[in-house]
């Protein structure tokens, strides 16, 4: 296995103040890693860095987060744009926002093609279509005719997840893909991020406070609480044999249904 | 921020002042007449220089300021309050009241407003309350609408839903909760409006429809003076800066207003 | 055992012009008994927040009658209506957005003290114990809704709501916006409530496993209409619908 994405002691602060701190892991080819944690934990700051999203006040101010050989938080906006799409994907919690809601899916995504790489209307169409069937679109022509508001909020997560891999990116960064979904759509859109990553040996870095969640789709779990590392190990070790003290309260709080 | 809120606040709070004061402060009698020394050039006696009737410039333009601001601020606040009530009304009663009312606001907002506002001031003929009252009618609607917004904004909120369940009435929902969170953009918007109002009162005295002569006040002073712009422009440019500089002061302190009040600026 | 709230055959059609009537709650009947928590779920657009909003009378029926105590609270305005608040209260989902923004948290305490007739300094007093009831030290009275966490926050609501005593209180989603171990907290300071001041709940959720742990019977709702009703074991282990299967096996 080759390793994808590496952390290496990162510190980030927002506005001098720090957030995250010593945080240290690595992703492979094809591997799910869960990053679990409560509001304020740092969670989503984490894949913000890597991803060159921290915004004005925020600075990785120690540690490297190394990927094929560059370091993510050195490198310069314009060098950090065609990483983005190409080589690492992201996935918002509510992906409707991020669409512009006057202009069809299939103007956005053939911008969002273009953007990266030349491509022909029709190849793109082709593309995108096959695409879409993958993700279990029965209609996918009727997909990219819509506008974002006529899709329902599941609807638009799953074409997010979609539009995310087009450019069929390395690393996919998930920050609460499920958050905002109804528990059987939820169930959906994990299945679609599995089949990612069975058919394009994506890795994702999955961020989310949803135990359930991390349990059916994360190999690893890393359980942060403000900004430090309590557990990191194998999902299935970590949830059966806690260690931390932490990761025992916060297990014990996630409500479990019993059948 | 804070420094910029101050340091215009002072100065527009010490402008208000003055002008109060306004009779106190001229070194000479605005309003006497010295036909010998007319349309004198600016000198050390006469900084302004005098005009037609040998009235002291300087004197007239601090005494005009009384008329001008004041009745500025008495304008501005008139719709502010009228509009807002309109606003509020609207949004909380809602069905009918509210699109008849709106749409009134509507025909005020497709005029042209200073010509909207000359008309009502010829049909009441001149006078600056009269300017103020036409001013006024045609001005509301801009408060009415921001105040409507508002409220409705605020209509959807939870914690007006929680204040429901505390057992608040109608009038306490209104005055207690929904007014303390609406002032900030009305007040905003009153602010800016200070210099265009003054502006505007100054136009309509200009054209004869404000405060007549020999009330000293800047529009009216300019439209008397302004066939002598050409040979004795000191006589027309006085009261010109005089409304120049007290625009720009209430202008500035409503931009700096608007933006402590913003809450983007974390406070 | 007595009824505390009554709904019957509640239903709510939004009629907007140029398009059709859209039905959100269908006929809708169900009971509260006296000290019980029955928990209504239900995804998005089943209807149940509706069904909250018109029980509170924040929102008119189409058709229905809801009775609090036995007496018809359908049609009630203005003053009858305050009394009927005295009875039933609610906690939101959002707790920092439950709070006038530009008030303290013990200014919206102490709101309903003063508007059922205490005087204001009397209430500060009492809004101050209600704080401590809920697991906050009284100093929190005198902070900005914005200044405190959202588990406090939430406390903060839930003092609020019992302060003038209600029979009956509403948790529409309460614990949903909080953190899990924040949202235990919370549930073992209402299950405290109840054994202390005999109250009553109409939990609202999402989260069934989470119905399973707090409520003593549930209803799932399934756009607009109750499809099944039972207590969450039964209606876990043997659910009757296809869609209360489909959801429960939707469970990660």
């Amino acid at each position: 296995m080759t390793e994808v994405i590496r952390y290496e002691h990162v510190d980030i602060s927002y506005k001098g103040k720090r957030v995250v701190h010593d945080v240290s892991f690595s992703v492979e080819k094809g591997e799910i890693l869960g990053i679990v944690g409560e509001s304020g934990s740092g969670k989503s700051t984490l894949i913000k860095a890597a991803m060159g999203l921290l915004g004005k006040d925020g600075l990785v101010t120690r540690g490297d987060i190394w990927y094929k050989g560059m370091d993510l938080p050195d490198l310069k906006p314009r060098e950090m744009r065609k990483l983005c799409g190409t080589e690492l994907g992201m996935i918002f919690q509510t992906a409707g926002s991020s669409f512009c809601p006057i202009r069809t899916v299939r103007a956005q995504l053939y911008e969002f093609m273009t953007e990266h790489k030349k491509i022909k209307a029709d190849v793109f169409e082709n593309q995108a279509e096959e695409l879409l069937e993958k993700f279990g679109f029965e209609d996918p022509k009727r997909v990219l005719d819509s506008y974002p508001f006529e899709l329902s909020g599941g609807m638009q997560q799953r074409v997010g997840i979609a539009a995310a891999m087009l450019l069929n990116p390395k690393i996919l960064m998930a920050d609460e893909p499920t958050s905002a979904l109804d528990v059987t759509v939820q169930k959906q859109v994990v299945e679609e991020m599995l089949m990612v990553r069975e058919t394009f040996g994506t890795s994702i870095v999955l961020v989310t406070h949803n135990m359930g969640v991390i349990r059916a789709m994360a190999d690893k779990v890393l359980i942060l609480h403000e900004g430090e590392i309590m557990e990191y190990g194998v999902t299935e070790e970590v949830f059966e044999h806690p260690e931390s003290v932490y990761t025992k309260k916060l297990l014990a709080a996630v409500p479990k249904l019993r059948r | 921020m804070k420094i910029r809120l101050i340091f215009f606040g002072i100065l527009a709070l010490a402008l208000v002042i003055a002008s109060y004061f306004s009779e106190y402060l001229c070194p000479y009698d605005p309003y006497l007449q010295d036909l010998g020394n007319a349309k004198a050039v600016p000198s050390a006696a006469h900084i302004f220089g005098t005009d037609r009737y040998g009235r002291d410039m300087l004197s007239r333009v601090i005494v005009g300021s009384k008329t001008s601001i004041y009745s500025t601020l008495l304008l501005v606040a008139f719709i502010t309050v009228l509009g807002t009530m309109i606003g509020v009304f609207c949004a909380w009663k809602g069905t009918w009241v509210d699109t008849v009312l709106m749409r009134i606001s509507d025909v005020f907002l497709a005029f042209p407003g200073l010509v909207f506002a000359l008309a009502v001031a010829a049909a009441l003929g001149g006078g600056v309350h009269n300017a103020i009252i036409a001013l006024g009618a045609i001005s509301w609607p801009k408060y009415a609408r921001v105040a409507r917004s508002e409220t409705l904004a605020q209509k959807e909120t939870v914690y007006l839903r929680a204040a429901k369940l505390s057992g608040c009435g109608t009038w306490k929902l209104i005055f207690k909760h929904i007014l303390p969170n609406i002032t900030g953009p009305i007040l905003v918007t009153a602010m800016l409006d200070i210099g265009t109002m003054m502006m505007e009162l100054a136009g309509l005295s200009f054209l004869g429809l404000g405060a007549k002569p020999p009330v000293a006040e800047w529009g009216s002073m300019m439209s008397d003076t302004r066939n002598l712009l050409t040979t004795h422009p000191w006589v027309t440019l006085a009261p010109g800066c005089a409304i120049f500089v007290s625009v720009m002061i209430f202008n500035l302190l409503g931009d700096t207003v608007r933006d402590w009040l913003d809450p983007r600026n974390g406070r | 055992m007595s009824v505390v709230l009554a709904a019957e055959h509640l239903t709510k059609t939004f009629v907007s012009q140029g398009r059709e009537n859209y039905t959100a709650v269908d006929d809708v009947s169900f009971s509260v008994e006296s000290g019980e928590k029955l928990g209504i779920i239900g995804e998005s657009g089943s209807g149940k927040t509706t069904v909250v909003n018109m029980i509170t009378r924040l929102l008119d029926v189409s058709s229905g009658t809801i009775r609090l105590d036995g007496e018809d609270i359908t049609l009630k305005k203005g003053k009858e209506l305050k009394e009927v608040y005295k009875k039933m209260q609610m906690v939101f989902q959002t707790p920092t957005e439950s709070f006038d923004p530009r008030r303290k948290l013990g200014d919206g305490i102490a709101e309903s003290l003063i508007n059922y007739g205490m005087k204001k300094k009397e209430a500060m007093v009492k809004a101050g114990q209600l704080l401590e009831l809920c697991g906050l030290e009284k100093e929190y009275a005198a902070r900005y809704p914005h200044e405190v966490s959202g588990g406090q926050c939430q406390r903060a609501a839930i003092a609020r709501a019992i302060a003038i005593d209600p029979r009956l209180l509403i948790l529409d989603e309460a614990t949903s916006a909080l953190d899990v171990t924040i949202q235990k907290e919370i549930l073992e300071l209402l299950d405290k409530l109840k054994t202390e001041r005999n109250m009553t709940y109409l939990f609202i959720c999402h989260d069934i496993a989470l119905v399973q742990q707090f409520c003593d019977r549930v209803l799932v709702m399934h756009q607009g209409k109750i499809v099944e009703e039972g207590t969450p074991d039964e209606v876990i282990r043997n659910p009757k619908t296809e869609y209360t299967r489909r959801l429960i096996e939707s469970v990660l």
